[in-house]
């Protein structure tokens, strides 16, 4: 069975149910490339859907080259984002693929269990995928699937929080020296690959590199997910090829023709300011404007609303997900929240609070044991950047009609405990 | 060129470490602490014939009490 190159790809047979193995199997069909996946992976350039865009073929190739008969695949879907939502949609719709694609990577590096590792906060998901499992369990072939349902948290996402959960029912981030680091479930080498990333690599294993590329850029070959939310007709799942324009992803979306700035990438991402409208939509055109793909989720602001308080909201709910095991991230992003507070208000001596969070930008950033904090740090940074005709307003008193606005275009949870921010 | 592992950097495990802020009272010259005690260490490679600096890096490893750091040895800059 060929496929032919238009979209939806991994959304393909989408009806709003998740799709039986026999549908599953009769959209997608059943042969694959067999012993060339290796190739066929390196070949296709796939990166990692996640958030760090890391070529998936060089994360195979080093736990290939692990010793040890009991190595693992762990499929992240644990979807930390409050504005993500493709892994959700992509497992209520296709979840097969999704598993045949870390079928297909159990095979390559030798692997003989595969978690599935879904928040026990999406109670339908975690349904959807317990059944699909159960269909292949009456197959009685292939590995061994297990459902696993941490509890949902920013950071129990993260490849290393996720795989310490697994081991010690803890959603922390692990410190990680060496780069690139194997993750280790028991004694186990893990492969820890994103859902969507998963489904593609289904894709590349039946129909093939040359496929593959045939959408998206050479650097960023294939399609991808974006959660689209904000100001949009209505908060959608676009499966759209790398590379397209922004203006175009918008426009599919229904989304504000005309706003004010965009946030890429996810609460630990980038804004964008609105006139680049017409960047593609890949992480090497992205990069000049120091914004990224990430997680595949872009929010859009409309002109009226105040980009630093809705960037002050996400850093206060950030600071508050922190696992606080690190001094600068425990510390640290609380206080970048609170002088945001004041440069927003305007109370107590903006400029000079501005100026320090400014240096505590810098000192914060990198000192981690994984990417949140700079993750935030960036997000603040492109703020003061992108909205620095808002900043001067705010410090001079002068603050934009935005800000008395109780309507809020980025979905950030409810904090349970603002003013304790400070952790001790 | 062969390579020649004459440098080091002092490393911190971010996660053990508490902010006591022995290693900045012990290794000044590559310590410092951030406004809430934790350390920020410089991240440039020294020389190990430094023999001043990798005396108080030592100090700095063994004086730890959450024995959060540890010396790196590395290739310098070429």
């Amino acid at each position: 069975m060929t496929m032919t190159n238009s979209l939806p790809r991994v959304m393909h047979g989408a009806s709003g149910r998740p799709l039986s193995l026999r549908e599953h199997e009769e959209a997608f069909g059943t042969t694959t490339v067999g012993a060339a996946l290796l190739r066929e992976l390196d070949a296709s350039g796939l990166l990692g859907r996640g958030g760090a865009s890391f070529t998936t073929a060089k994360k195979v190739e080093l736990l290939r080259s692990q010793r040890g008969h009991h190595k693992v695949v762990v499929v992240n879907a644990m979807e930390g984002e409050p504005v993500g939502h493709k892994d959700r949609t992509l497992l209520s719709s296709n979840p097969h693929l999704v598993l045949d694609g870390a079928q297909y990577l159990a095979t390559m590096i030798g692997a003989r269990r595969i978690e599935v590792c879904v928040s026990r906060k999406d109670s339908t998901i975690v349904h959807h995928v317990q059944r699909a499992l159960h269909e292949r369990e009456l197959r009685k072939t292939g590995p061994e699937f297990v459902l696993q349902t941490p509890p949902w948290r920013y950071v129990a996402g993260e490849e290393s929080a996720l795989v310490h959960w697994l081991n010690d029912n803890e959603t922390m981030p692990q410190y990680r020296p060496n780069r690139p680091h194997v993750l280790h479930v028991g004694r186990s080498p893990a492969l820890a690959v994103n859902a969507e990333t998963s489904a593609h690599v289904g894709m590349i294993g039946r129909f093939g590199a040359d496929w593959f590329r045939e959408l998206g850029t050479p650097l960023s070959p294939g399609s991808t997910l974006v959660s689209i939310t904000g100001a949009v007709y209505r908060p959608t799942v676009h499966e759209v090829p790398l590379g397209t324009t922004l203006r175009s992803i918008l426009a599919d979306a229904g989304a504000d023709p005309d706003p004010q700035a965009i946030l890429l990438g996810g609460y630990g991402g980038a804004w964008l300011s609105a006139e680049h409208q017409d960047v593609a939509y890949c992480n090497e055109a992205l990069l000049p404007f120091g914004a990224s793909v990430g997680g595949g989720i872009i929010v859009v602001v409309p002109k009226g609303a105040c980009g630093i308080a809705e960037t002050q909201r996400i850093v206060a709910w950030m600071a508050n997900e922190s696992s606080r095991q690190c001094g600068p991230c425990a510390f640290g992003l609380p206080a970048l929240a609170q002088d945001l507070r004041t440069v927003l208000r305007g109370s107590r001596a903006p400029r000079v609070v501005l100026e320090r969070l400014k240096e505590r930008c810098a000192v914060i950033d990198g000192r981690g044991a994984c990417r949140h904090p700079d993750g935030v740090v960036r997000l603040v940074q492109s703020a003061l950047e992108v909205f620095k005709d808002d900043v001067e307003g705010h410090v001079n008193g002068t603050p934009c009609d935005g800000v008395t606005s109780t309507r809020h275009w980025v979905a950030v949870p409810a904090l349970e405990r603002e003013s304790e921010l400070v952790w001790e | 060129m062969s390579r020649r592992i004459d440098h080091f950097v002092l490393k911190v495990d971010p996660i053990l470490c508490d902010g006591f802020g022995h290693c900045h009272e012990l290794a000044p010259e590559l310590v410092h602490v951030d406004e809430w005690g934790y350390p920020i260490i410089n991240e440039q490679p020294t020389s190990s014939s430094d023999l001043a600096l990798l005396k108080s890096a030592r100090l700095a490893v063994r004086g730890c009490p959450r024995q959060a750091l540890r010396i790196e040895r590395i290739s310098g800059p070429t």
